[in-house]
């Protein structure tokens, strides 16, 4: 008989492809792999049937309309959507983060529910949040996350949700937190942030904890010396955060 | 001055354009004495820039030139018979390509190194004040403002995909301002990609539009419907790979097609041997010869004309560096990047990443760029964000070494024939210390 397998379901990666988040789905099944455990990831287009036995979903950042055909495409899987609470461990980023939510305001400026895994809204912010982002993660011996942040939402996190990490550098979640700026949120079994870069390629120490919910094995949250470059490049986000973060939207487009 | 070719209409359905034929067309250039005056001090400010070893001197003058007189650039196109390129990937080589085929008609400004805003389009028209013709790429968001000052005749449309997302504008934004530039110049010949559903999409309501099949390799930035967003379907066709969606929107039939090393249009094949690698230049020129056609010249001869093209403002030249033999490659995005990879033989290869301003600070599209496909040869990891191409090479499970400068990471590759794949920055980086390190032996 074959050995169980891990399971990793990435959610509509042709709608919610744009920010390369799918990155972190090769980072999680690789240290799972590197550890002896067989992985495999199954992309779930907008065309499949979503399978509700994954150990792990991913969500990633898309464009506005994208975000609310990726609402409507959950809610008409309730089997996917109870998984996700009950059963598997979901990683979402960005869009992933405001379509997981209670509610969130479309390209309308229409309100609108989302799929309440998360118990935070998310409403448009005055300007484009897009620079570097550094936080102090909640999890404990997860440490500093890095990643790059790209979004126009502003994100208010409910009693029923933790933050993922509280800002040292950036924008984040960018809505009012008692005890400071915040970036993220977790809500059982749902982890959920604003990172780009990809976020577990960048924090291999939060794949680990991902890893070790889903599977209930002893993942080591200390760094590998499986990739021999990570420390050069956390040395260097964590070391120079560099800001970019009003107003990219207005600013002058000119490129080369 | 030769007369050049009038815009000829291929779609014998189509009403003949309007476009000012050799008769009808105003007289060439006769700027007022003001854009005389600031044509004059952006040529000095040139010349200057040039002299002092500060560039090819290009954007400044256009820059100078434009600050003095902000009509300039309508000014210096006034009577010309302008084709504006645009589009995420090929602008230059196809540009390139089809100023070399327009020549064999006649003189035509082109802005050759790339600068591709307003400034680079006014350098170029400056520096040939007597061409006929015109050939400028412009900046996907630039092209509607550079068509409303140009007016031009024929604008090409290479494709869509994503691209330095955290300055410029999701695609699908892109997309639409594209299609707007479009859109308030009824009167213009459009040369589009039918195997981009982003180009269809942009292109849209365009009254003339000449579809060209390139297949293209990249699909990731297309997978939804652009105007709808549901899952496009797509299937083998003998043009090309045949796409669509419930919606409507779907492939136009294509005048021309791309094949291994020739164009076909209705029915009639044209031999196109390029000196540039890989089968998305073939795509390129074979764009760049419907554009030609449109414009009047015989498709054989532009053919031709295109086949002594072997390097395009640097890119896929060979340069010998301490026995090196680099061949230099410019990839910005993961679309180009796939191309460019693809092209890829089992060389070693040295691979360079920025993330400064021009090339997008968000490296997070390293990991939708195929490297899995690098097996099987000695790869070397450089430029500003060398450790997080080493991490994505190392998910990738392919070995590598990781040196943040370029040029002692290219000491690393055994000695022979290497590939040298850059992003933009680290290109022009490389190609100026290659040429420095040259100069200084001699």
């Amino acid at each position: 008989m074959n050995e169980p397998e891990l399971t990793i379901g990435v959610l509509l990666p042709d709608v919610l492809g744009t920010y390369s988040d799918a990155g972190n789905a090769l980072v999680l099944a690789q240290r799972a792999r590197w550890r002896g455990v067989a992985a495999s990831v199954m992309p779930v287009l907008a065309d499949d049937s979503p399978p509700a036995t994954c150990d792990l979903y991913l969500l990633g950042g898309g464009e506005d309309a994208a975000q609310m055909f990726a609402v409507e495409w959950l809610a008409g899987h309730p089997d996917l959507v109870r998984a996700m609470a009950r059963s598997a461990v979901t990683f979402a980023v960005c869009a992933g983060l405001q379509i997981l939510g209670s509610t969130l305001v479309d390209d309308r400026g229409q309100r609108r529910d989302g799929l309440g895994l998360l118990d935070l809204s998310t409403a448009p912010g005055a300007s484009r949040s897009v620079g570097e982002l550094i936080s102090d993660c909640d999890i404990p011996g997860v440490g500093l996350l890095t990643g790059f942040e790209n979004h126009r939402g502003t994100t208010t996190l409910g009693p029923g949700a933790r933050p993922l990490g509280r800002v040292l550098s950036g924008v984040g979640n960018g809505a009012r937190h008692p005890g400071g700026a915040v970036d993220g949120a977790i809500c059982g079994r749902v982890v959920a942030t604003y990172m780009h870069g990809p976020a577990l390629a960048r924090n291999p120490a939060l794949a680990d904890h991902l890893l070790q919910r889903a599977t209930g094995l002893p993942f080591d949250a200390a760094e590998l010396p499986d990739v021999p470059d990570l420390p050069a490049l956390r040395r260097a986000y964590l070391s120079e955060p560099r800001r970019r973060r009003t107003a990219m939207w207005t600013a002058r487009p000119g490129r080369r | 001055m030769p007369s050049f070719p009038r815009v000829t209409d291929r779609n014998a359905a189509a009403p003949g354009p309007d476009l000012p034929s050799a008769a009808t067309r105003p007289p060439p250039f006769r700027p007022g004495p003001w854009v005389r005056t600031a044509v004059a001090a952006g040529l000095a400010a040139a010349t200057i820039s040039r002299r002092a070893r500060l560039g090819a001197g290009a954007i400044i003058g256009g820059r100078v030139t434009l600050a003095l007189a902000p009509s300039a650039l309508t000014g210096l196109a006034a009577g010309r018979q302008v084709v504006l390129v645009s589009g995420t990937n090929g602008k230059t080589t196809t540009a390139h390509l089809l100023a070399a085929a327009l020549r064999t008609a006649g003189p035509v400004a082109h802005n050759a190194t790339g600068a591709n805003m307003a400034d680079g389009a006014v350098a170029a028209l400056m520096a040939e004040p007597d061409a006929p013709a015109a050939v400028i790429e412009v900046d996907e968001l630039y092209l509607a403002s550079v068509a409303d000052a140009v007016r031009p005749a024929v604008v090409v449309v290479l494709n869509l995909t994503r691209d330095q997302l955290d300055r410029g504008s999701e695609v699908r934004a892109v997309a639409a301002a594209v299609g707007a530039a479009l859109a308030a110049h009824p009167d213009i010949v459009v040369v589009a990609n039918a195997d981009d559903p982003m180009v269809v999409w942009a292109v849209g309501a365009a009254a003339r539009v000449v579809w060209v099949a390139t297949s293209g390799r990249w699909t990731g930035d297309a997978t939804a419907c652009p105007r709808c967003g549901r899952t496009l379907h797509r299937q083998p066709s003998s043009d090309g790979p045949d796409w669509g969606c419930g919606c409507g929107l779907k492939r136009p039939v294509p005048q021309w097609t791309a094949r291994d090393a020739s164009a076909e249009t209705l029915g009639q094949v044209i031999p196109v041997r390029l000196r540039l690698p890989g089968t998305f230049n073939v795509g390129n020129a074979v764009t760049a010869l419907a554009a030609a056609e449109v414009l009047g010249c015989d498709p054989h001869v532009a053919a031709v004309a295109m086949s002594t093209t072997s390097e395009v403002a640097g890119r896929y030249a060979v340069t010998t560096h301490r026995g090196r033999q680099a061949r230099l490659l410019l990839a910005k995005n993961p679309a180009g990047w796939a191309e460019t990879l693809h092209l890829l033989d089992d060389r070693p290869v040295l691979l360079a990443v920025n993330n400064r301003e021009a090339d997008g600070r968000d490296s997070s599209w390293l990991w939708d760029v195929p490297f899995e496909t690098l097996t099987s040869r000695r790869v070397v990891a450089s430029g500003e964000r060398a450790a997080d191409l080493g991490v994505r090479l190392t998910y990738a499970g392919i070995d590598h070494t990781t040196v943040t400068d370029p040029i002692a990471g290219l000491d690393l590759l055994p000695p022979g024939p290497v590939d040298v794949v850059a992003n933009y920055t680290a290109f022009h980086q490389i190609r100026r210390r290659m040429g420095a390190a040259r100069g200084g032996k001699s």
